[in-house]
C-alpha cells in the first residue's frame, strides 16, 4: 500500500510535468509526436529507476559535500547505458531524439529526486518513487505529444486523422506551438484539479535543482515562485 | 574564416536560438527572467562558461576520448569537465576579480545543470566543429541565449501588471509569451542558405 502511494504521487499529486514543472527542456523540444513522448519518457524513467536505486544504495558512503558530483556521475553512467541501448535496438527513435538523449543527465527531475527522495530513503521505496515519476512524466509528454501532433500533422502515432485536403496548423509542431500548448496544459491541469501548480523551484521539491531553483533565490519573491 | 564565424553568429543567435528554437536552457530561462538586470548578469556568465566550455570539451573529446576510442563515453566526461570548469572558473574569479566574482558568482553553480552548456559541448562534436568554430560557436550561442532571456525579461516585466485568468498565473502564462517570443524568433528561419 506504501509503495503504491509512492508510486501514485509521482503520478498525480506531484506529476514532475505539470505539478512540479522540472524537466521543461524535453518536455519542450520533443513533443512534437506522440511517439517522441513515448521514447524520451520510457528512457527518462528506466534512468530514474537505476539512479535513484543506486543513490539510495550508496547514500551512506557519498560524503555532504562531494554529493552532486557523485549524483551526477551516477546518472550519467545510466544515461550512457540507455544511449547505446537506444542505438542497438531502435536506432529511429535515437535518432528522433538525437541529442536530447545525452541530455537527460541535466533533466531536472532526475538530479531534483536523488536529492530530495533517493538520498534520503531506502532502495525499494526509491526505486517505486523513480518508476512513478517516470511514468508520470511519461504520460505527461505524450499527452502533451500527442495534442502537438493532431493539430500540427494532424496524425496521431503516425496514423492519419485528416483527409489529404485538411492543412494541419504546421506551427504547433515548432517551436511556437511547443510553448503554447504546454502553457495551455498546465493552465487545464491548474483549471481541473483547482489548485496552482506547486512550488516549482523552492522547497524541498527541487533542492537538486540549481538550474530550476534559481527562481527562488534570484527571483522567486513575487508570485512566479509561488504559482 | 572570417565569412563562416559571421555564418556562425548568425546561425546561433538568430536562427537556432538556443532557448527558442532548440529548447536547450529553458529553466534558467523561465526561472531567472523576472528582472532584465538578472537576466543580463546570467546571460553573461553563460557567454562565459559557454565559451571556456566548448574550448574544454573539444580538447578532451580529440586529446583523449578518440585516441583512445572511449568516444561512448563522452556524456559523463562532458559533464565531468563541465562540473569541474565551473567550480574552478569560480574560484579562480574568487581569487583575482571580486568585482566579476561579485557580478557572476551566483550564476556560477546554477550553470553546471543548464542543458544549454552541455548542449553545446555535443553539438559542436556532432556537427565536427573544428577548434576556432566550435569556441565561436560556444560563445555566440550564449550571445542568443542572454538576447532571448533579456527580451523576454522585458515581456515578464510587463506582465506583473498585466490581468491574467487565474489558472494560468505564473508559470503557463509565461509560457505561452514565450511562445509569442519563439514566434518571432521563427521569422529568421531561411536567412541563410
Amino acid at each position: 500500500m506504501k509503495l503504491f502511494n509512492i508510486f501514485k504521487n509521482g503520478i498525480i499529486d506531484e506529476n514532475p510535468t505539470f505539478r512540479l514543472v522540472l524537466g521543461t527542456c524535453p518536455t519542450l523540444a520533443i513533443t512534437t509526436s506522440a511517439i517522441n513522448g513515448i521514447g524520451m519518457g520510457l528512457s527518462t524513467t528506466a534512468v530514474l529507476i537505476g539512479s535513484n536505486a543506486v543513490i539510495s544504495l550508496l547514500r551512506k558512503f557519498i560524503p555532504a559535500k562531494v554529493r552532486m558530483p557523485a549524483f551526477v556521475t551516477v546518472i550519467a553512467g545510466f544515461v550512457t547505458i540507455v544511449q547505446m541501448l537506444l542505438k542497438a535496438y531502435v536506432p529511429s527513435l535515437d535518432k528522433a531524439l538525437g541529442i536530447y538523449i545525452p541530455l537527460i543527465v541535466v533533466n531536472c527531475i532526475i538530479m531534483a529526486r536523488a536529492e530530495s527522495y533517493a538520498s534520503k530513503n531506502p532502495v525499494l521505496d526509491s526505486a517505486v518513487d523513480g518508476l512513478g515519476m517516470g511514468i508520470g512524466f511519461t504520460i505527461a509528454i505524450t499527452a502533451i505529444g500527442s495534442v502537438r501532433e493532431i493539430l500540427g500533422n494532424g496524425s496521431i502515432f503516425g496514423l492519419q486523422l485528416l483527409g489529404a485536403n485538411a492543412s494541419p496548423a504546421l506551427a504547433m509542431i515548432l517551436p511556437p506551438g511547443g510553448f503554447l500548448i504546454f502553457g495551455l496544459a498546465i493552465g487545464l491541469v491548474n483549471l481541473i484539479t483547482n489548485r496552482q501548480t506547486l512550488k516549482s523551484g523552492c522547497g524541498s521539491h527541487s533542492a537538486g535543482c540549481e538550474g530550476c531553483g534559481a527562481e527562488c533565490s534570484l527571483a522567486g519573491t513575487g508570485k512566479e515562485a509561488d504559482s | 574564416m572570417l565569412q563562416s564565424i559571421l555564418i556562425t553568429f548568425i546561425s546561433a543567435v538568430f536562427i537556432n536560438n538556443f532557448v527558442v528554437v532548440k529548447f536547450l536552457g529553458i529553466c534558467p530561462f523561465l526561472g531567472v527572467s523576472k528582472k532584465i538586470k538578472t537576466a543580463a548578469g546570467m546571460g553573461a556568465a553563460v557567454i562565459f562558461v559557454m565559451t571556456l566550455a566548448s574550448a574544454a570539451a573539444w580538447l578532451v573529446q580529440e586529446f583523449i576520448l578518440k585516441p583512445l576510442d572511449l568516444e561512448y563515453m563522452q556524456t559523463i566526461a562532458f559533464i565531468l569537465v563541465i562540473a569541474a570548469l565551473v567550480q574552478f572558473v569560480e574560484m579562480v574569479l574568487q581569487k583575482t576579480s571580486q568585482g566579476l566574482y561579485k557580478a557572476l558568482g551566483i550564476y556560477l553553480p546554477l550553470i553546471t545543470t543548464n542543458c544549454a552548456v552541455l548542449g553545446v559541448t555535443l553539438l559542436n562534436v556532432e556537427s565536427g566543429n573544428n577548434f576556432l568554430i566550435s569556441v565561436f560557436n560556444g560563445a555566440f550561442s550564449g550571445v542568443g541565449f542572454t538576447l532571448a532571456i533579456v527580451l523576454f525579461a522585458g515581456i515578464r516585466e510587463r506582465l506583473e501588471t498585466a490581468v491574467v485568468p487565474k489558472c494560468l498565473q505564473g508559470f503557463p502564462i509565461s509560457l505561452i509569451s514565450a511562445s509569442l517570443v519563439s514566434l518571432a524568433f521563427l521569422g529568421f528561419q531561411g536567412l541563410l542558405k
